[in-house]
């Protein structure tokens, strides 16, 4: 699965590049499912960026474990989920020197995610690269209940906490790692715009 | 610029070179608050001449009963810190700026590396005050070539986490032991020497971190050099800068309006565009981009210089 190209929008949301090798300094690489390739192409650029690499991958149905271990990382963990990669996760940034490069490969919500959770433990945001690979399914949090609801591919989408119909804003919250999503139908109760596919 | 009147009522030394200034309300109210780093500019009337320095901050940033500088004495400099040194006595007033920060603390920072040269230990004294109060982890490194020299040793809190580096005792500052193994979270701050902030970055830089992370404040005196002549375009009026003039002095001095805040290159307050020149800019600033200095379209009158037939500047 190439990587996505999204069209352009608001300054907040976030904006996804291909990622780069800083050769062999320490790193921490977060991948899932088709993110997989992204770590793989990285390699094939530069092979002494797993020189130093703790590579954290949640296959999600992919095959691709066996040939990230092929590329030799200093560190490969497999994990099923993401709620059971997060252990890890945060014991190895909070554990990370300055210098640590961190390289996230996936959707959008578990590139948001991570982040937030690395620039909260202090890591700095020049430290952090990411790539889209996969889903255009967004997490989004719902402004009115604060509860977040993960995959969404329809605009608008029912809050899966509190019920409302809510409209895919592209505004997104770096320190919650999701986009926020905004009762569609506030000012004119029932009225509600057709259910469309997000787009990229 | 906003500034008052302040009563210097304490002058101790703190080495050979380096004398302390407690400057006080002469009425005794509370000034303002300020954070670790600041600064403030003093006005010195010299006889025909006002100078204006800035200087670090050194006092706690919550003691709001006075404001404490640290003046190192420059021989061969341009004047200043002279006059503070052999012409200021107890009991005077001085024209003194509202503080202004330029060199504060990132507080996201799970730890702060502090790293001083020399005098460049100045802003740190206040912001170690503040360090303390938020009980973040912090190292201060302060490097100084003897301890004759090492003025800010008698203000430093006697903690673990402070490390003087003495050259001629054969304890030289090790950058890339210092910055190497800091836990991810650390903020890096250094002040002194242009030498050593540009070691402090070229070391992070080869270690992987990221500029976001790196902090410096380098003031810097406005270097002599020689005479020039400036037009102003708005009026016509053609103003000579002296050898050991700054051009935002001979501005002043020519009463052309100009705002200004650190004088030294770092704030960007005094930014002028130039609106033609012929010759070479001697851009001495932080504040410019290298585009932009090679563009000479812009100018900061603080530090800059001019060499060539003709220059004019949009005031």
């Amino acid at each position: 699965m190439p990587r996505t190209e999204f069209s352009p929008s608001i300054s907040s949301r976030p904006v996804y590049g291909a990622l780069t090798s800083h050769g062999a300094s320490p790193a921490i690489m977060l991948a899932e499912g088709p993110g997989a390739e992204a770590l793989i192409e990285l390699a094939g650029r530069d092979a002494s960026v797993m020189d130093r690499a703790h590579v954290i991958f949640v296959p999600a149905g992919t095959g691709f474990g066996d040939t990230l271990r092929a590329l030799n990382p200093k560190l490969y963990h497999e994990a099923p989920s993401m709620a059971a990669a997060s252990e890890r996760f945060t014991k190895a940034l909070t554990d990370a020197l300055m210098g640590t490069r961190l390289y996230l490969a996936g959707t959008e919500g578990l590139i948001g995610q991570a982040s937030a959770q690395a620039l909260a433990v202090g890591f700095p945001a020049g430290a952090i690269q990411s790539e889209h690979r996969g889903s255009i399914a967004r997490l989004m949090q719902c402004v009115h209940c604060k509860g977040m609801t993960d995959n969404v591919t329809t605009d608008p989408f029912i809050c899966s906490h509190c019920g409302l119909t809510l409209f895919v804003r592209d505004h997104f919250s770096r320190r919650l790692g999701a986009f926020q999503g905004v009762c569609v139908d506030a000012e004119t109760p029932g009225i509600i715009p057709e259910t469309q596919e997000i787009q990229p | 610029m906003s500034s008052q009147m302040l009563r210097v009522t304490e002058i101790s030394s703190l080495s050979p070179l380096v004398k302390l200034f407690r400057f006080e309300h002469p009425d005794g109210t509370s000034l303002p608050l300020f954070s670790g780093g600041a600064h403030v500019v003093v006005e010195m009337p010299d006889g025909e001449l006002l100078r204006r320095n800035a200087y670090s901050l050194v006092s706690d940033p919550l003691e709001g009963a006075g404001y404490e500088i640290a003046v190192r004495r420059e021989d061969t400099g341009r004047g200043g810190s002279l006059y503070m040194h052999s012409k200021v006595a107890v009991g005077d007033m001085l024209r003194v700026s509202m503080p202004l920060n330029l060199f504060s603390l990132d507080l996201r920072a799970r730890k702060h590396v502090l790293i001083a040269g020399g005098i460049g230990i100045t802003p740190f004294l206040s912001q170690l005050k503040q360090i303390l109060r938020l009980q973040v982890p912090f190292e201060l490194h302060y490097a100084a070539r003897s301890s004759a020299e090492a003025a800010g040793l008698g203000l430093l809190p006697d903690l673990p986490q402070v490390h003087v580096h003495i050259s001629d005792q054969g304890n030289r500052m090790d950058l890339g032991a210092i910055l190497s193994g800091q836990p991810v979270g650390t903020h890096v701050y250094t002040c002194g020497p242009e030498g050593l902030i540009a070691s402090v970055d070229d070391t992070a830089a080869r270690l992987g971190w990221p500029e976001s992370a790196l902090h410096s404040e380098a003031f810097l005196a406005p270097p002599p050099g020689a005479p020039f002549d400036v037009t102003i375009a708005s009026t016509g009026q053609k103003i000579t800068v002296g050898p050991h003039q700054s051009l935002l002095e001979a501005l002043e001095a020519a009463q052309v309006d100009i705002d200004w805040s650190c004088r030294g290159g770092a704030c960007g307050r005094c930014e002028t565009e130039v609106s033609s020149c012929h010759g070479r800019i001697e851009h001495h600033d932080h504040w410019l981009s290298d585009d932009e200095k090679s563009a000479q379209q812009k100018i900061m009158p603080c530090v800059s210089r001019f060499v060539g037939q003709e220059i004019t500047i949009d005031r």
